[in-house]
């Protein structure tokens, strides 16, 4: 079906043919043979973070991915941000609070009562924002070491392990910014805990 | 450290500008040249199956038909996909076929290179969707895009009578641009663990002993060419956050270094074809002061925080925290937001619903200048029609015919051009204006008070500006939302597009104005100046009583 729609001769002409036939072309090679070389080739070269990072105990179980939070609610293990979606990943997603809404004041007055609660050694003043705003994917794997170690006289006090050793765990289990420069020092909430875990439980 | 982070990716990007736009003249000169031959094996059997047998130039206007139904007939493709996708293989988690405004909404959005998103890519598209429909139209868009803008290119510096030949530029900017650099970026981001498989949602049990079900699947594939081409639309519903497409400072930079670094070539691609290079850079420059003032207010607003949080008994001296992730703090969000939302890509690394007032004023007014950096090719013709706009004025102010380029700007490109400025604020403020009007508008807003007339006039810009961020906390998954933002992204992408293109053919058909020593200069730090200020007295006279009404009046409640 080639009909003109330019006057001038030399030219190229509308072509519905090429059209077509360069559609189909790229929708194989850009929408199939693309994502499935990428995927055939991570599989190959790097299958562990081609499958999600998955981290394992120590009899071979996997308890999570080190990139995705977990949910910890007893108070002996260090707690993550705050997920409205309570950390399941199969969706993502916060409350998508403005500024000045009124929920998230709320919202945010209450954590700071319950830390208060929980943690009578550590005044709220020293109370990092991380831990108790609600991170954009409600995923977040990481605290602040700030908030770390801002929960670890509550930890020592029920756990019995001291401060100091509590300490040295966070520490080093603290990341810090990628060669040095990009992002912030972090530390990953589901790894210390499962190093915690280790320690009460050798 | 902050600003230091800031800086080093903003000099890799400068680092890259040169050989980039090298390389990006080399592939479109259609001058003989080594890119040829290595990409020849890839070529020729395309151009056999394409049947594209002799590559002649096209006129502008079959050089717009070219473009617009090649679209057309993928936009059916992805329609057709989405609306069966229950029924078809690689959809290993069973998720159903998509509604039929949301498919529309969805197929529109891609092709357009704005990437709005209504669905969560998590439990509303199979993996098939995901490669042959979202990664398809990814390469596709971007594609487009760029070719286009070779073509004004060639239109408004060329000394011939051809504008380049569409299915050959096409064919050129896939398979010397965007699948080799998509390839190279999908495998360094797997090495930095981007997942990349086709096994469904795991299944496991956390620490603390509750079900964990975790969303997975070909991430990293999507997740380069979702940046080289600013696309913008995630893998998962919250993009860029989500851990598993970007999961460190390091990806963090690549992702913004590949949204960023075709998009501001151009300019330097553009001095070559006009053998200026002072001029490629002039553009730049503009470019690069409108960009630093939107950065340096937004990391202002962010690192001070959100002042009604700042007054609880916390340590809130991080800055607002509330929708960001700890691994980019504020500096890696700040950035990413100025640059997404300058080179039109739309993806998130936190959320911009929760940003503060005064810092989602950068976001929103990138997407309403819409020319600095900008997508795929679109931000400097954007850019360029700005430039023949302040030769237009400042030939005005001294009583000279206006010229650029050698070539006079007459009646004709001015009419075209006024066409093209006012398309823009028209699909913005008057689907904004009908939104908060009617109740199928306004029950989508979640946020109360000001904040909420913010939710509308975002989702909107960043419709018509190709953008395709949003304040996602509006509830946009209804026929209304569909079907408006749908239609304003066709309008915002195809009527600047063609009405440039005719632009560009108009200047090429006359013939040059040998320069002499009253001829106003372009290519020199006075012209920078003056086209940073046309921009913003544009930008300013159409949009400043919307952002007064939306993040201004916000502020003053919560300061």
């Amino acid at each position: 079906m080639n009909h003109s729609a330019s006057g001038e001769t030399g030219s190229a002409r509308l072509s519905m043919s090429i059209i077509l036939r360069l559609s189909v072309v790229f929708i194989v090679l850009c929408g199939v043979i693309y994502p499935l070389v990428c995927t055939g080739a991570a599989q190959l070269l790097m299958p562990t973070q081609a499958s999600g990072s998955l981290l394992k105990d120590d009899r071979g179980i996997t308890v999570g991915s080190e990139l995705i939070g977990q949910k910890f609610t007893d108070p002996k293990y260090f707690h993550g941000r705050v997920s409205s979606i309570d950390y399941k990943a199969e969706a993502s997603g916060s409350n998508n609070y403005a500024p000045s809404n009124t929920d998230m004041l709320l919202r945010t007055q209450v954590s700071i009562e319950e830390w208060k609660k929980n943690n009578p050694d550590v005044p709220a003043n020293r109370l990092p924002i991380d831990l108790i705003t609600n991170s954009g994917s409600g995923l977040d794997p990481h605290i602040t070491p700030a908030s770390a170690k801002a929960q670890i006289p509550r930890i020592s006090k029920l756990t019995g392990l001291s401060q100091a050793e509590l300490g040295k765990l966070a520490d080093d289990y603290t990341e810090g910014r990628d060669w040095g420069l990009f992002g912030e020092p972090r530390v990953n909430v589901l790894k210390l805990n499962l190093a915690l875990q280790k320690r009460l439980n050798p | 450290m902050g600003i230091l982070q800031m800086v080093v990716i903003i000099l890799i990007l400068l680092v890259l500008v040169k050989p980039l736009g090298t390389y990006l003249y080399h592939v479109f000169s259609n001058e003989g040249n080594r890119t040829d031959k290595w990409f020849s094996f890839a070529e020729r059997p395309i151009y056999w199956l394409t049947g594209l047998r002799e590559r002649k130039g096209m006129t502008w206007k079959v050089y717009a038909l070219s473009f617009i139904i090649t679209n057309l007939v993928l936009v059916a493709f992805g329609y057709l996909i989405l609306r069966i996708q229950q029924y078809l293989p690689l959809n290993p988690n069973g998720i159903g076929s998509m509604e039929e405004t949301l498919s529309f909404n969805t197929a529109i959005s891609f092709m357009t290179n704005t990437n709005l998103q209504h669905y969560s890519g998590e439990t509303g598209l199979s993996y098939l969707s995901q490669m042959i429909v979202i990664m398809m139209m990814m390469f596709t868009s971007a594609a487009t895009g760029l070719c286009v803008a070779i073509a004004f290119i060639r239109a408004i510096t060329s000394r011939g009578t051809t504008i380049g030949n569409f299915f050959e530029d096409f064919v050129k900017a896939q398979i010397r641009v965007f699948l080799p650099l998509a390839f190279i970026v999908a495998m360094v981001l797997v090495a930095l663990q981007v997942p990349q498989t086709l096994e469904p949602t795991l299944s496991l049990t956390t620490l603390e002993g509750v079900q964990q079900r975790i969303a997975i699947g070909p991430v990293a594939s999507l997740e380069s060419i979702k940046h080289l081409g600013t696309n913008g639309g995630g893998f998962f519903g919250v993009n860029s956050a989500h851990p598993f497409e970007n999961p460190n400072g390091l990806t963090n930079a690549i992702e913004i270094l590949s949204m960023w670094c075709i998009g501001a070539a151009l300019p330097y691609t553009f001095g070559l074809f006009a053998k200026n290079r002072k001029q490629g850079w002039v553009i730049f420059a503009a470019m690069m002061m409108l960009f630093l003032s939107f950065l340096a207010l937004n990391y202002a607003a962010e690192s001070q925080g959100n002042p009604a949080m700042n007054r609880l008994d916390m340590d809130s001296s991080q800055g607002n925290m509330e929708g960001k992730e700890v691994r980019f703090g504020i500096p890696q969000s700040s950035l990413f937001t100025t640059v997404t939302t300058a080179a039109t890509t739309g993806s998130v690394n936190n959320m911009h619903d929760t940003g503060t007032p005064l810092g989602s004023i950068t976001p929103l007014a990138l997407m309403m200048l819409n020319n600095v950096f900008g997508g795929k090719g679109v931000g400097l013709m954007n850019m360029m029609m700005y430039a023949i706009l302040a030769v237009f004025l400042a030939g005005l102010m001294v009583g000279r015919t206006p010229e650029f380029l050698g070539r006079k700007i007459e009646a004709r490109e001015m009419k075209l051009i006024a066409i093209a400025i006012l398309t823009h604020p028209l699909m913005i403020l008057v689907p904004t204006a009908i939104a908060l009007a009617t109740s199928a508008g306004t029950d989508a807003i979640t946020n109360p008070s000001f904040h909420g007339i913010t939710q509308v006039l975002y989702e909107f810009t960043s419709s018509a500006a190709n953008n395709g961020s949003g304040f996602e906390g509006l509830s946009d998954n209804t026929a209304f939302w569909n079907v408006s933002t749908g239609l304003v992204m066709l309008l915002g992408r195809y009527v600047s597009m063609v009405v440039l293109l005719e632009v560009g053919a108009s200047l090429m058909r006359k013939g040059r104005v040998p320069e002499t020593i009253g001829t106003f200069r372009t290519d020199n730090g006075l012209f920078v100046g003056i086209l940073v200020g046309t921009v913003l007295i544009i930008g300013a006279l159409t949009f400043l009583p919307t952002v007064a009404l939306g993040p201004i009046a916000e502020h003053l409640t919560i300061r």
